[in-house]
């Protein structure tokens, strides 16, 4: 654990996401700042969680926005009609998330490949249809957050506050989990399902254990992540907790940045969010930004399949040491 | 050799579809042997290996590893008892480095050690195989020669009790072979039992204390190598595959 801390690679990735974070205490408009930020961390979060499955276990989560998504409805559940604090509801998010993770892991990640991807799909619609037929939950309008809910916080604007700041911490968090798990025994087992499951189980990796444990670390902070969203939003509805192709964009980050990498998805992550804010605000492309993320998608797996660092650190192996 | 048997094969048999892959393998492995397994192309050497170590169960029989029952188990669970494996064709981790292919092993096999440990095992395999100086380059840049060392690197840093190497010298020069049977030995003499298939004839024969011949999935000959090589079943077992007999005849 020593020896891990003293790594560079590590410190970078963190100051990245530390400069992020921070941004917004410098800015002249504040307010505007944040929302910037927020949805920068946000993407940084989500594409590191997605990471730990994508990049280090080498399976493909096209669903992966089920697990904002639901962790989102419940800690806004439990906001709404009983008054939970923010730091509660979200970790009773996260953990809803993570319960999911880990049946689902149970019954799918047995189908390799494409199946699996297929599945992961399946699993995010089923639960859009569930829950727009859930009436504890709003059903079909979904939920709105009771303006006096702010009020315990000390009004809306200390309260968007609050759900940047957690926003910030949860995403350092997610930041050095993904380094430590990278850099741990756990993780050398997840890279060798990745690179052949078959092999890794006749060296002794019990990969049905190592992938749902990796599944469920990657939907953990994602479900984290969608009490802090949607507190911030206000509200919540089936339409925009389950956007299929928000899964997708992690996926372009992930990629873009490098998957397998720790400092890939955060890179990852910043760029794509920079370019989308580009295209919304071009009238040539904004109705046609999610078209750019394909092509953006299609690019990358035929040019630079291993990602901007992954390039980076076969083209300057010396560079190794520092983009872990 | 009057130890318990490490391993017991008894009575294992295999199908693929209406192909009878394994029929009624049974033999002891004592502690400590090198056993050698030959046969024609699709014998089912490759098959009894599969078995083995968990890959695919028998559908009939047992195996019975250091006195425990492990029909059935998963490759994992075999891995952890102590038996590891190199494969017929190499399974490299590609885009991980040599040293973390073999940490792989150390880190998940029987003595489950942790990272830092496993990387003294590691380097201190790769010494041995000879491909210390390889640590760093990820293993889809070595060549096969040098593949099939990482697979037994690889193997030998779990520090099994059993060892079941699938035609290692495959592909190997003359020299290569001459190396290859020497830590072959080595092994050995560091007290693991080997259960080795091989189709380079008169290394198997050399380094085997007893053989098993097996010809369409049936057991056809067991014992010494001289024995095996002067059956005459062996001999025509062997007729159907002209090129072996040949090798088999010319090097007795
Ligand atoms: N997974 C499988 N599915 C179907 N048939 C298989 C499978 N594995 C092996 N076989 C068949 O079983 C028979 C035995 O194969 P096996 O690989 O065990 O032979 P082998 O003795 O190792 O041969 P070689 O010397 O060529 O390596 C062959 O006819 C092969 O085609
Ligand atoms: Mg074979």
């Amino acid at each position: 654990m020593k020896k891990q801390l003293r790594n560079p690679g590590l410190w970078l990735a963190l100051a990245i996401t530390a400069a992020f974070a921070l941004w917004p205490a410098l800015a002249s408009n504040r307010a505007y700042a944040r929302e910037t930020s927020f949805t920068i961390l946000k993407a940084v979060a989500f594409a590191a969680s997605l990471n730990i499955l994508l990049g280090f276990t080498g399976y493909v989560s096209f669903g992966h926005i089920v697990f904002l998504g639901l962790g989102g409805y419940v800690g806004f559940y439990l906001m709404d009609t009983f008054g939970l604090h923010l730091a509660l509801a979200a970790l009773a998010g996260g953990l809803s998330s993570a319960i999911l993770a880990f049946l689902l892991g149970k019954a799918i990640l047995r189908l390799r490949g494409a199946y699996f991807a297929l599945a992961t799909i399946g699993v995010n619609e089923a639960m859009r249809a569930f829950i727009k037929n859930f009436e504890p939950f709003g059903g079909p309008i979904g939920m709105t957050l009771n303006f006096g809910v702010y009020r315990a916080y000390g009004g809306p604007d200390q309260a968007l506050w609050m759900a940047y700041i957690g926003t910030a911490l949860l995403t350092i968090v997610v930041v050095l989990v993904s380094f430590l798990v990278k850099t741990s025994r756990f993780g050398l087992g997840l890279m060798a399902i990745r690179e052949n499951e078959d092999a890794a189980e006749v060296m002794g990796v019990v990969a049905p254990n190592a992938k749902t444990w990796a599944y469920v670390l990657s939907a953990v902070f994602p479900g984290i992540l969608g009490v802090l969203f949607f507190f911030k939003n206000g509200n919540i509805e089936p339409r925009d907790a389950f956007v299929l192709h928000q899964s997708i964009e992690g996926i372009v980050m992930v990629m873009l940045g490098g998957h397998g990498t720790v400092l890939g998805p955060i890179l990852g992550a910043a760029a794509y969010q920079r370019l989308r804010g580009l295209l919304l605000v071009s009238p040539l492309f904004k109705n046609i930004q999610l078209a750019v993320a394909g092509v953006l998608l299609l690019i990358i797996i035929l040019f630079i399949p291993a990602g901007a660092v992954g390039w980076l650190r076969t083209r300057f192996s010396r560079l190794r040491r520092v983009l872990v | 050799m009057s130890q318990a048997p490490i391993l017991q094969v008894q009575d294992v048999s295999k199908r693929f579809g209406g192909l009878q892959a394994l029929a009624h393998i049974t033999f002891d492995l004592p502690q400590g042997e090198i056993l050698g397994l030959i046969g024609p192309n699709g014998a089912g050497k490759t098959t009894l290996f599969n078995c083995i170590n968990g890959i695919y169960p028998p559908e009939e029989g047992r195996l019975v590893f250091q006195g425990q029952d492990i029909t059935g188990l998963k490759p994992y669970h075999i891995a952890r008892r102590g038996v590891a494996r190199t494969h017929q064709i190499v399974q490299p981790l590609e885009e991980l480095s040599v040293l973390e292919n073999v940490m792989v092993g150390s880190c998940f096999g029987h003595e489950q050690r942790s990272l830092g440990e496993s990387e003294g095992i590691a380097d201190e395999v790769l010494g041995f195989v000879g491909l210390v100086e390889r640590r760093e380059q990820p293993a889809a840049s070595l060549n096969v020669a040098q593949k099939k060392r990482l697979e037994l690197a690889r193997a030998l840093a779990a520090r099994p009790f059993l060892l079941l190497l699938d035609e290692v010298l495959a592909g190997l020069n003359p020299t290569e072979i001459a190396e290859m049977v020497e830590v072959v030995r080595q092994i050995r003499d560091r007290g693991v039992t080997i259960l080795i298939i091989e189709h380079v004839m008169h290394a198997l024969m050399n380094v085997s204390d007893r053989v098993i011949v097996l010809d369409y999935g049936e057991q056809i000959a067991e014992g010494t190598p001289g024995e095996v090589a002067n059956d005459p079943k062996v001999i025509e077992a062997y007729l159907g595959d002209p090129k072996l007999a040949e090798r088999l005849m010319g090097e007795e």
